[in-house]
């Protein structure tokens, strides 16, 4: 199943970086020890620009909801629709998601609230590894 | 007018009320609205010039004007939205028809009137318009606009204000090419997109939390999509009424196709070509026009960022719920005083969440659902969306508003709800980040 290779930024590089070497960071800041996703020049809760690091999770998280996409407007990912498509929120701070079509998961057979852990998947257009879910058995 | 932000609009977020606390607004009853205009709808533009976005909108003012039975000369005020689409954006190689472009007086801009609008372009095609001194350009939905104008007439900037929302629809899906056709991904949507996307997805993915979460099933939103297009088989100026006089039955509803499950074709509204005007005018001013006033007794906003990439249920519902605080504590009313409620639907699966957060007819979290399987009809005690909504009339995201003014007035013909119509709420569009909510009352106190 193909997907879009994300394409770096200045801001968020480390993130995709640290997904190559297979390891998932988040966005933390330091003033006042909050996590983002996505990342953004300053933190949303106080401000500050500068004191804002990379933190690494644990890859562990657990299914929020989801939804069967029959009808996606991406291109690339037509050909395996329908699709699972689900929000996972992460251990250390449930309300920073992130999204994931849950290999493994038959489709619509999806448990909320389960547990999940990061694997990283290759896109084709440029190898770049991106987080993907897998449910722990 | 004041330099527009990055997203189009002059106006201060000063004007809005996105705080709880601020206690009864200071204009409750002292703002009305009176006159309605409304273009006729369409599916797409059809390509002539009498029919351009631009000219719907003249179409719309004048007949808003003339409802109110205002003089031109006497319009002082014009709040309009310059974006004029969601997703039908004008592709980047396709011609521009100059010939249409100039059936009509021009600005430097000549996608003007066609796929999005200035006051620039309004104003110089609209040269009974001699007097407006009050211009403002609010941020995509007619409710944003109507907040704005309320409060300006309030504070006395604009004694007769128009306000003006359109739609153009172009040929083509929305939201399929550009960036979705790549095999790389850049910007905001690098996060979501290797994963695919579909517009409804994002509210579908809360209702089946919600769904889980209060053990309830998406078999019981039925009665509301039925009762929806039912309403809006009963409104002459929307989408469905004009060209698909079809009732949605069950069997309709629950056998449609999914986009992405729970959310089916029917739980997304279908783009339109349309436009619509109000008139906004003091209670003083209004109680010598041609229609009654519908009194507004408060607007709110909310301006609340959600914490991630994906807004989550829980974030719709705190969000929802402070909103129905807002709405409540500056009409100085209670949720018992609503006569009716025509909170936004577009998507479908959304109302019930702002429903329960505007306490509408004594639900609570969880138990919006329940209350659908009541009798919600216009014949009811509890009017849900006796507008119908986008659901029934089509993607507007201002039937609602010209429901509740016409429900409050008595005019609003087949579907005036059988209870008085005393006080009722309007608003949208979505939970959390940029949406404005008005309070209508036939009398001002
Ligand atoms: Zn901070």
């Amino acid at each position: 199943m193909p997907k879009q290779s994300p394409v770096p930024d200045e801001l968020d590089q480390p993130f995709w970086d640290a997904c190559n070497e297979e390891r998932l960071v988040i966005q933390n800041c330091v003033s006042c020890d909050r996590l983002q996703h996505p990342p953004e020049a300053e933190c949303f809760g106080c401000g500050s620009g500068n004191e804002l690091e990379w933190r690494e999770m644990s890859g562990r998280g657990r299914i929020h909801s989801y939804g069967v996409v029959y009808d996606n407007t991406v291109a690339l990912r037509i050909p395996d629709q329908p699709f699972n498509l689900a929000v996972i929120e992460l251990e250390e701070d449930p309300e920073i998601t992130l999204v994931s079509n849950l290999p493994g998961v038959p489709l619509d057979e999806v448990e909320i609230g389960a547990a999940v852990t990061v694997i990283f998947e290759e896109t084709p257009a440029t190898g770049q590894k991106i987080p993907e879910w897998q449910v722990v058995e | 007018m004041p330099t527009p932000n990055r997203l189009g609009s002059t106006a201060p977020e000063s004007i809005f009320r996105s705080q709880e606390g601020l206690g009864v607004w200071e204009h409750k009853g002292k703002v009305a609205a009176v006159g309605i205009g409304h273009s006729p709808t369409a599916r797409r533009w059809d390509g002539t010039a009498e029919n351009t976005i631009g000219a719907w909108c003249l179409m719309a003012l004048r007949k808003a004007i003339d409802d109110a039975g205002v003089p031109p000369e006497e319009i002082d005020g014009l709040v309009f939205l310059p974006t004029t689409t969601t997703g039908a954006h004008w592709p980047a190689d396709r011609p521009i028809p100059m010939d249409i472009v100039n059936a009509y007086e021009t600005t430097d801009d000549p996608l003007d009137g066609i796929a999005k609008l200035t006051d620039t372009w309004l104003l110089k095609n609209m040269p009974e318009l001699t007097n407006v001194k009050f211009v403002m350009a609010g941020m995509d939905c007619m409710s944003n606009a109507i907040a704005i104008a309320a409060q300006a007439v309030g504070d006395g900037m604009a004694n007769n204000c128009l306000v003006l929302k359109a739609w153009h629809n172009l040929e083509g899906r929305y939201s399929h090419g550009g960036a979705n056709a790549e095999e790389t991904i850049s910007g905001n949507q690098k996060w979501s997109n290797p994963y695919g996307s579909a517009n409804s997805w994002g509210t579908a993915q809360q209702f089946q939390r919600y769904l889980w979460k209060y053990g309830k099933t998406k078999e019981m939103m039925t009665p509301f999509m039925v009762n929806s297009r039912r309403n809006g088989l009963m409104f002459p100026e929307g989408y469905w009424y004009q060209h698909r006089p079809e009732e949605l039955t069950e069997e309709d509803y629950l056998e449609s196709r999914w986009i992405a499950k729970p959310a089916n074709l029917f739980d997304n509204d279908i783009p339109i070509h349309t436009a619509a005007a109000y008139l906004i005018t003091t209670a003083e001013r209004a109680k010598d026009m041609k229609q009654k006033p519908a009194y507004i007794l408060n607007h709110a906003a909310d301006r609340t960022i959600q914490r991630g990439l994906n807004q989550t249920l829980e974030e719709a519902q705190r969000s929802c719920a402070s909103t129905g605080r807002k709405l409540l504590e500056g009409a100085g009313i209670s949720a018992s005083d609503l006569s009716f409620e025509n909170m936004y639907d577009g998507f479908s699966l959304f109302h019930v969440f702002h429903m329960e957060g505007l306490g509408f007819a004594g639900v609570k979290e969880g138990e919006g659902l329940d209350l659908y399987q009541e009798d919600i009809s216009i014949e009811g005690p509890h009017p849900v969306s006796p507008s119908g909504g986008n659901v029934g009339s089509g993607r507007t995201r201002f039937w609602m508003h010209t429901d509740s003014i016409q429900q409050i007035q008595g005019r609003a013909g087949d579907r005036q709800i059988r209870i008085p119509a005393e006080i009722g709420v309007s608003g949208g569009p979505l939970p959390l980040y940029h949406s404005d909510w008005i309070v209508w009352g036939a009398s001002p106190d």
